[in-house]
């Protein structure tokens, strides 16, 4: 074979894989879309569900789902982030931080319905006077348990990406370590940091294994934390598979697709004009 | 020779088994520029950093002798490392502005060292830059970020913002090294400009700028202090072999 055709086969091949990765992406999308918009109305995401979800809206899961990522993030944004601060500024590279590391990497790589049915057995079951049962907070704080690796992670690489003679800068001009951290490191990871939250929220949105064992699934509108909910994926999955009511399914799947794609948008949006803002221009 | 600012003496200093700098002894004269030259890894940009105490962020490091700067030990138990850097400023090889603007980066250090009214700030900006002799290039875009200038420029940044802390030491380690010649000149007219008020030690690889710009240089091999004289006379009449050899580019 001639290099020229080698390099065209390898073009065609490269061009292919690129081609094929778009083309699922926008088949699954406009598949679900198609499937779902029409029954999408103004009506549909402010009615509660009726009769198991077969009828009525999703207001209480779309509720339901903002209430439990914004409880999840809540914990998880403060704590994987002081966890990658204390990680990369406070330790040096020891035996402390590689163990704390393993462990990390470890919880990321079990299966969700794992950490679901943990949180079954700890959340709802033996702190129920605390958590209430089966509640957005038990599911929050399973969900908490199962993207605090990849928050860590992604934190630490926004923190490792600020080089170091930006911290001896400042360290040098009589500024505290704390200080610094503060003022100059956090300020410039904040778009990395940024991403580490978006893909937890991606992440905690679309799971629905755990949430099955400790969300409760309750169709009522959430009072508080300490009641039990469903989320559109979970609301998704038992509307599909206890009432057959694919149009629905299919409508609250569109829903959830959108409401994903916005926040990337709002995240890629803020990131930029985060980004510029630090930076002082 | 004036007033001592710093006084080194029997210096050592190990990062874990491996012995950096050698039973250095060294005073560093009061509003002159020192300049420490030598080859690559003898210890030059270390020994700067003992003089803020830079190297306390390395692990593993263990210095032994004592440092005196006006007379008071840096290196006892109880001193305020926070304090120290704020009279002792450094600039370093590459600028390294913040990613914020040219009035935050100067006001930076100040607004950490308690002051708060804008007024004052502003004063301080003007004046760090103006000594800097950034302030004719820059004030037009004041709140522009500080990474839209120049190579030259951010350095130039880099020392006021030092300036602004108000120190009396300003350590400079290899600060031309990234520059262009122009730039370069520019820094070296600033810095002979600066010693009227300051004590500036500068770590150099480049032999003519040590000559230029210093009174005092100090030869450093292999973690020692070979030989330590007036510039002029220690590039005219080493009375070192080692340090001739290096002069003259034997090595290194």
């Amino acid at each position: 074979m001639s290099v020229q055709v080698k390099e065209k086969l390898a073009a065609c091949f490269v061009w292919g894989a690129a081609l094929l990765t778009v083309g699922a992406l926008v088949i699954i999308i406009g598949y679900i879309m198609f499937q779902g918009l029409d029954r999408i109305s103004i009506s549909f995401l402010l009615e509660n569900p009726r009769r198991m979800g077969s009828e009525g809206g999703i207001f209480s899961p779309l509720l339901g789902t903002i209430y439990f990522t914004l409880v999840t993030m809540l914990l998880a944004i403060p704590i994987g982030v002081g966890a990658a601060i204390y990680l990369t500024e406070f330790t040096a590279e020891g035996l402390l931080v590689r163990v704390i590391r393993f462990f990390t990497d470890a919880l990321a790589g079990i299966p969700s319905i794992v950490i679901g049915l943990f949180g079954f057995a700890f959340f709802v079951v033996m702190l129920r006077p605390l958590t209430g049962g089966w509640s957005i907070l038990s599911a929050s704080l399973t969900a908490f348990c199962m993207i605090l690796p990849i928050m860590i992670r992604v934190s630490e690489e926004a923190l490792h990406a600020i080089p170091a003679s930006i911290r001896e800068g400042s360290l040098a001009l009589g500024v505290s370590k704390w200080d610094t951290v503060l003022h100059v490191v956090l300020p410039g990871a904040l778009p990395g940091i940024l991403t580490a939250a978006l893909l937890g929220i991606g992440r905690v949105i679309g799971e629905t294994a755990p949430l099955l064992l400790t969300l409760g699934g309750s169709l009522l509108v959430p009072k508080s934390i300490f009641s039990p909910s469903r989320t559109l994926s979970m609301h998704l999955y038992l509307v599909a598979m206890e009432t057959g009511e694919f149009s629905v399914a299919f409508a609250t799947a569109a829903v959830l697709v959108m409401v994903i794609l916005l926040l990337n948008l709002g995240g890629y949006y803020l990131m930029k004009h985060l980004g510029r803002r630090i930076r002082g221009a | 020779m004036g007033d001592n600012k710093f006084e080194i003496h029997k210096l050592n200093l190990y990062y874990g088994s491996n012995q950096v700098l050698k039973d250095i002894d060294l005073n560093i004269a009061e509003h002159k520029v020192t300049a420490l030259i030598g080859p690559s890894g003898c210890g030059k940009s270390t020994l700067l950093r003992t003089l803020n105490r830079m190297n306390d962020l390395i692990p593993g490091v263990r210095i032994e002798g004592s440092i005196l700067l006006d007379g008071e030990d840096i290196y006892q138990p109880e001193l305020d490392v926070v304090n120290l850097r704020k009279r002792v400023g450094m600039v370093f090889q590459r600028p390294n502005p913040f990613p914020k603007s040219i009035f935050e980066n100067i006001a930076y250090g100040p607004r950490h060292h308690g002051v708060r009214d804008k007024a004052e700030l502003t004063e301080i900006v003007e004046w760090s830059l103006t000594k800097a002799a950034l302030w004719d290039e820059v004030k037009d875009k004041i709140h522009k970020s500080a990474l839209e200038l120049s190579g030259g420029q951010q350095q130039r940044l880099c020392i006021a913002r030092a300036l602004a802390v108000k120190p009396d030491v300003l350590l400079m380690d290899e600060p031309c090294s990234a520059l262009d010649p122009i730039s370069t000149a520019r820094v070296e007219d600033l810095i002979d400009e600066l010693k009227k008020d300051y004590t500036i030690v500068v770590v150099t690889h480049n032999m003519q700028q040590a000559a230029r710009i210093s009174e005092y240089t100090a030869f450093l091999l292999n973690g020692s202090l070979i030989e330590y004289a007036e510039t002029n006379r220690l590039f005219t009449n080493p009375s070192r072999k080692e340090t001739e050899d290096y002069i003259t580019g034997r090595f290194g």
